[in-house]
């Protein structure tokens, strides 16, 4: 099929498409004829301050943003297509690298979404709900510290950003310990987790959360109160609540303009009813109160995180029914994390049942009965919702995620036109848009 | 599953005879008369939840009951617009008839007792097997003001892909229908652009119809050829 942007022309070597960008000379030509000083700015794919590949294009007038547009799927890489051809269990192992910022947000709510189908939300085991909590709330810090670091480097404070990536990096020490993986970790699993926590976790969780304290007031000291940093945040990116509302913003974005909307509190899943935490707002619908909403949510998830180690009792962290459960047990081999000898003793030399049962489980995976249902949790960046399909068979029918940074993207438009090129930067980055989610 | 109760402890009765989608044999998707293990003649119906009776249960008869009203007082009859409703682990859905959706969606979000005011985008589903209506959209749309959630459902058949566009009613819907396009290719009329977003602009065909091939290429591994995950073995 052809679009008015993809003209086709036979050429010797078979037909050859103009696709968008082909027609520079004609856009050059008219702004030559219009006589006056708007020159159209491509920004990206590649470029340090758009988060990855993200294409602007930018036509200013001066020092001034007169339209501003993007450009995305630069990232596509078919996830919810290759979804459909692998197992239940497997679809952890794709949606995790969607949003890669945000992996256990990804994680949870594609396994709430097929828990909820399988219809065993209530035989979950209760510390594999407090793990996944203490996992996204830790995720949630690393995720708004990379939002704080990078932001900060576009603007030019490295020293915010060696700080940011100081600190994310003591989150992703605790991933790798808990997961074995500092990202993309597939760790929770339809039913349950992957796993239990390691030896020593709680005791190296307890020594995150004491550094973090000390940590966190530094953000405050060095950026907070800093003129620079205020003059250039502060009224920029600005979206007020009617705009929000209309163009699907939420998150800290809808937080900024002062509604206290949080999925955590408005619809809580995985027990977040009965955890203490606060909704921080900004009124001042900017750049600057993004960055002071996001501040304040990883001091708030330091609170949450504290009360599921008080929580954390032993018991198992799958869910009991061995119909659905991995079969496999892992074990720490002397090359790292694989299977469990003893459980391949037991499969392949004494039980033929537990070898089918396994081999079955593996191979062809659980069947998951036909419907559909919407699971949303409030990831870092606003409500990450799973729509998942069942057709009754082993595999996802469709999975289809509502990525935040893909809908708080539409809002780039209305936050930058009418302002300065270098407020685009700030812009963005109070957006906090991660491609891999985006484009899926 | 049918025993199984809604949000507020109303049992819902499902419909028996739900939506056939589909019809598979056999058991270990070998279908080329390599199934020597006697399950070859199995025969099973995949059918999607159907409509279910009053009462929905909770809140959801209020919404409906809501909304019934609301698109009578623009002299609309209900049951021309809401094909069925279906009550389903918790959640509810309306089936609307194409041709009322931007109707049906501005009532939901403008009637003060409703007040859906949060669209959460759209997303395509294509039932192969659901002859005449094989494309379907779905939307999610949350109120925030009473903390509820609902979804819409519309379907159009291959042969006629087209939805009217929400994106007057929700802006938001903007780059979503456009995803939904560039994947289904369902034509959202009334779209501002509706171009392609995340596959180039010459890119032929809708990647994720069921009849697209997902592609690929088999892998050796020790010695072995592991087919494409398309081509790979799906137990149906």
């Amino acid at each position: 099929m052809t679009t008015p942007h993809a003209t086709p022309r036979a050429t010797t070597e078979g037909t050859v498409y103009t696709v968008t960008g082909g027609d520079w000379d004609e856009v050059v030509e008219s702004a030559v004829k219009s006589d006056d000083e708007r020159i159209i700015v491509n920004m990206g794919p590649q470029h340090p301050s758009t988060h990855g590949v993200l294409r602007l294009i930018l036509e200013i007038d001066g020092e001034t943003v007169t339209e501003a547009r993007c450009g995305i799927g630069y990232l596509h890489t078919g996830i919810e297509k290759n979804l459909e051809f692998r197992n239940w269990t497997q679809g952890t192992t794709f949606v995790t690298r969607m949003d890669y910022l945000t992996p256990f947000f990804n994680e949870t709510a594609y396994c709430l979404g097929v828990e909820k189908l399988l219809g065993i939300e209530d035989q979950i085991p209760d510390r594999a709900t407090v793990l996944r909590v203490l996992l996204m709330e830790l995720n949630r810090i690393s995720s708004h510290l990379v939002c704080i670091a990078t932001g900060g480097m576009e603007l030019g404070a490295t020293t915010i950003m060696i700080y940011g990536f100081r600190d994310r990096e003591l989150v992703l020490d605790l991933f790798e310990l808990i997961t074995g993986l500092r990202m993309n970790h597939a760790f929770v699993r339809p039913g349950g987790l992957a796993q239990d926590l390691p030896p020593g976790a709680v005791d190296q969780l307890r020594e995150f959360v004491k550094t973090m304290k000390k940590n966190l007031p530094e953000y405050d000291k060095l950026a907070t109160g800093n003129p620079i940093f205020k003059a250039r945040m502060q009224d920029v990116g600005y979206l007020d609540l009617t705009g929000c509302m209309a163009l699907g913003a939420t998150g800290p974005i809808l937080r900024s303009a002062g509604l206290p909307h949080d999925l955590r509190k408005t619809d809580p899943y995985c027990g977040y009813e009965t955890y203490e935490f606060d909704v921080p707002t900004a009124d001042s619908c900017d750049a600057y109160g993004r960055f002071l909403i996001r501040l304040e949510e990883m001091r708030q998830s330091l609170r949450i995180i504290e009360q599921c180690i008080d929580r954390l009792a032993p018991g198992p962290v799958m869910v009991a029914d061995k119909k659905i459960a991995w079969p496999a047990q892992l074990a720490l081999g002397p090359d790292g994390l694989g299977n469990s000898l003893d459980h391949i003793k037991k499969i392949m030399g004494t039980s033929m049942e537990a070898l089918i049962h396994h081999f079955k489980l593996v191979t062809e995976g659980f069947r998951v009965p036909a419907g559909q249902t919407y699971t949303a949790v409030e990831s870092p960046k606003g409500e990450l919702g799973v729509h998942v399909v069942s057709d009754g068979g082993t595999r996802p029918y469709r999975v289809h995620f509502r990525d935040p940074s893909f809908t708080n993207l539409q809002a780039m438009a209305a936050m930058c036109e009418g302002g300065q090129v270098a407020d685009v930067i700030v812009a963005v980055a109070s957006i906090d848009p991660v491609m891999g989610g985006v484009d899926r | 599953m049918s025993d199984e109760q809604n949000s507020n402890g109303v049992p819902a009765p499902r419909d028996e005879t739900g939506e056939v989608i589909g019809v598979r044999k056999g058991m270990f998707g070998a279908n080329n008369g390599g199934d020597t293990s006697g399950y070859g003649g199995l025969v099973r119906t995949v059918t999607l939840p159907g409509a279910t009776p009053r009462p929905y249960g909770g809140w959801f008869d209020e919404v409906a009951d809501e909304l019934e009203g609301a698109l009578e007082e623009q002299d609309l009859l209900p049951e021309n617009a809401i094909e069925k409703t279906v009550v389903d682990r918790g959640e509810l859905t309306f089936h609307i008839a194409r041709e009322h959706l931007p109707t049906v969606a501005r009532t939901l979000r403008d009637d003060p007792a409703l007040r859906f005011e949060l669209c959460t985008g759209v997303s395509g589903v294509h039932f192969l097997g659901d002859k005449g209506r094989e494309l379907h959209a779905v939307y999610h749309l949350r109120s925030i003001t009473h903390g509820r959630l609902i979804r819409l459902e519309v379907s159009a058949p291959d042969s006629d892909p087209h939805v009217p566009s929400l994106v007057a009613v929700y802006p938001t819907n903007d780059w979503h229908e456009r995803e939904t396009y560039d994947f289904f290719g369902l034509i959202f009329d009334g779209h501002p652009a509706l171009t392609r977003i995340m596959m180039p602009d010459d890119w032929q065909g809708f990647p994720q119809r069921k009849d697209y091939p997902l592609g690929g290429i088999a892998v050796e591994y020790k010695g072995a050829q592991i087919p494409a995950p398309d081509q790979r073995r799906s137990y149906s």
